[in-house]
């Protein structure tokens, strides 16, 4: 193991712990699907994306990423903290008066490292293909990226910007589905069944690439390079479906939809902190 | 009465086609996009210009919102072109979360607005739109009155910074309003000086107001006409000043009374000034087909409804 995973892995520990914390500190949030999501998002945002020092709105000539489930925020904050965009003291004010860590993400407190407010499900693929198609008017080389829950598929507008990705062979953009199964009254094949969700990004006109362990960070960033290097450019976009497990790292977390939008209690918070390590120091 | 006339008549639609073209010329950054209506939206001199800057949505108007929402982010200035029922009430969390409350730089331009739409009926007519729009902090509401001022307004919206509710129609109307107008967002026209009477009107009105300025003119009604152009943010000095002088009011908009510009004239005097007021507005309820002078007519949005509100609001006095 190469001392980067290694630090991957640790950040990922953190990440959780942080998140977890989080959603107790102020006793609200949905753990279930960013505890889900970390290893995807440590991997893009410490390994995969290419990013410049400092903030700025436009983003020019660096990757750009769109969370679209916006309920998996303290995820989204605690890796952008630590990516060096915010102090992570500041993860302490997560959902609380005054706070520029509000519930789900917005540009309106300017917060650096959030370009699109999202919560309201269903537009963060829209978002992402018009910032991909101004980097192609710029002759901006990056790339986008965007991150969808599965439950949020079921949301109509998914289908018409991924028709319109296609027709307009946005192929520098790659949009990751949360494939978790669980959305917040059970499971999605219960709830509205997405059948299968290869086959209708394929008909729609998508490169579809699966990424078997979608809670391995060092597994899934390999893949992302991977995917980067061999299938942008190519005339199509990019739908990674990515099986991960909601609340994933804390045992009586996984698996379940029950965690989607539950903050923990004092014991359950000390059951969790003790299944994860401290990798860079809490805040 | 000052003496407004015209030797030609145009579509508002068709003075943003003029304003986007040239609004593109000023700045590269300018780009478009349509939801499959392109010739009714008039924006083929655009496309043929700058075939590069234009994206085609199809109809897909909620993805339109997005897209163009994430086309800010590196600099560009979309405007996005449907009718402005499918503007703002079919897309309206789209523009909430993506465009109001992201503060992007996106221009919705909304065509076929109000009763004059006609023939096609309510299901087209939307006249909540300058309520859904003026309602979204930040939200810069825009109606102007003719082909002039349409084109002016939609070069002044490419050079404002933030998010812009441009709204006009579909039929010919008369061009009374100069042709190198300069527009500035936010600033009321004084259309004529006055004394016993304040009539405030928005977009189609505007004329009929100068109708009836000229009727009321030989009754020996003294009426003072102020344009708002922009409803949002509210000229209220232009507004409150006028009021001083003439102690009473008619706004008239193509507009359901509820949540328009009368709504915003009457809060405003409720706060500062209260004089009496009377509303041309459509009196909530659903337009239908008929050609739109039928329409303005029967919801009573003519001349001869603003003559007979004037003659109410100054027996109120």
């Amino acid at each position: 193991m190469s001392k980067e995973n290694n630090d991957l892995k640790k950040i990922a520990s953190q990440v959780r712990r942080d998140i977890v914390r989080m959603v107790h500190g102020c006793q609200s949030g949905h753990p279930g699907g960013s505890l889900g999501c970390t290893d995807f998002l440590v991997a893009l945002y410490f390994k995969v994306m290419h990013r410049k020092p400092g903030f700025d709105m436009d983003g020019k000539n660096e990757d750009l990423f769109f969370l679209s489930n916006g309920h998996t925020s303290p995820l989204l904050y605690s890796v952008l903290a630590h990516a060096g965009y915010f102090d992570k003291a500041e993860l302490a004010s997560f959902r609380k008066l005054n706070s520029r860590l509000q519930g789900h993400p917005t540009t309106h407190e300017h917060l650096p490292g959030i370009r699109m407010s999202s919560g309201s499900l269903g537009q963060g693929m829209s978002v992402a293909i018009g910032a991909a198609i101004t980097k192609k008017r710029n002759n901006d080389p990056s790339i986008v990226f965007s991150l969808h829950g599965d439950g949020e598929l079921q949301e109509g507008q998914n289908w018409e910007a991924a028709m319109f990705a296609a027709h307009h062979k946005i192929d520098n953009y790659i949009a990751t589905i949360d494939y978790n199964g669980q959305q917040i009254d059970g499971p999605v094949d219960q709830i509205m069944s997405l059948g299968n969700l290869h086959a209708k990004f394929e008909a729609f006109g998508w490169d579809v690439v699966e990424i078997e362990k979608g809670n391995d960070v060092e597994f899934i960033a390999a893949e992302l390079l991977k995917i980067r290097s061999e299938h942008l450019g190519k005339g199509k976009p990019v739908c990674i479906l990515l099986p991960t497990q909601m609340g994933y790292g804390v045992d009586f977390m996984m698996g379940s939809h029950k965690w989607h939008g539950v903050a923990p209690n004092d014991d359950q918070l000390k059951a969790a902190l003790a299944q994860l390590e401290e990798g860079l120091g809490d805040y | 009465m000052k003496k407004y006339s015209y030797t030609e008549k145009k579509d508002t639609r068709s003075g943003f086609g003029a304003g986007l073209l040239e609004a593109g010329k000023r700045n590269e950054n300018v780009v478009a996009l349509c939801a499959d209506l392109i010739g009714s939206l008039k924006m083929q001199d655009f496309i043929k210009a700058f075939p590069d800057r234009f994206t085609q949505v199809g109809i897909a108007e909620a993805n339109m919102i997005g897209v163009a929402a994430g086309m800010t982010i590196g600099g560009k200035i979309p405007f996005t072109g449907t009718f402005a029922n499918f503007s703002t009430g079919r897309v309206y969390d789209q523009i909430r979360q993506s465009i109001a409350y992201s503060n992007k730089n996106v221009k919705i331009a909304a065509s076929h607005a109000g009763l004059t739409l006609g023939e096609d009926g309510a299901t087209h007519q939307i006249l909540e739109d300058i309520g859904l729009m003026k309602m979204l902090p930040g939200m810069t509401v825009i109606n102007p009155c003719d082909y002039n001022q349409t084109k002016a307004a939609t070069i002044a919206a490419a050079e404002f910074e933030g998010p812009v509710y441009l709204r006009f129609g579909r039929p010919v109307v008369p061009i009374f309003t100069d042709a190198d107008q300069k527009f500035e967002i936010g600033k009321a026209w004084l259309v004529n000086e006055g004394k016993d009477v304040t009539i405030i009107a928005t977009g189609h009105l505007v004329w009929e107001a100068i109708k009836a300025g000229e009727q009321l003119a030989e009754m020996g009604i003294d009426a003072e006409i102020i344009n708002i152009h922009t409803i949002k943010p509210l000229d209220e000095a232009a507004v409150l000043k006028s009021i001083a002088k003439t102690r009473c009011v008619v706004s008239a908009e193509e507009h359901n009374r509820l949540g328009g510009l009368g709504d915003s004239i009457a809060q405003l005097l409720i706060k500062n000034d209260p004089v009496p007021m009377e509303y041309i507005a459509v009196d909530d309820s659903f337009g239908e087909s008929g050609t739109p002078e039928e329409l303005m007519k029967k919801y009573g949005l003519d001349d001869i409804h603003i003559i007979a509100a004037v003659k109410k609001v100054l027996q109120r006095k």
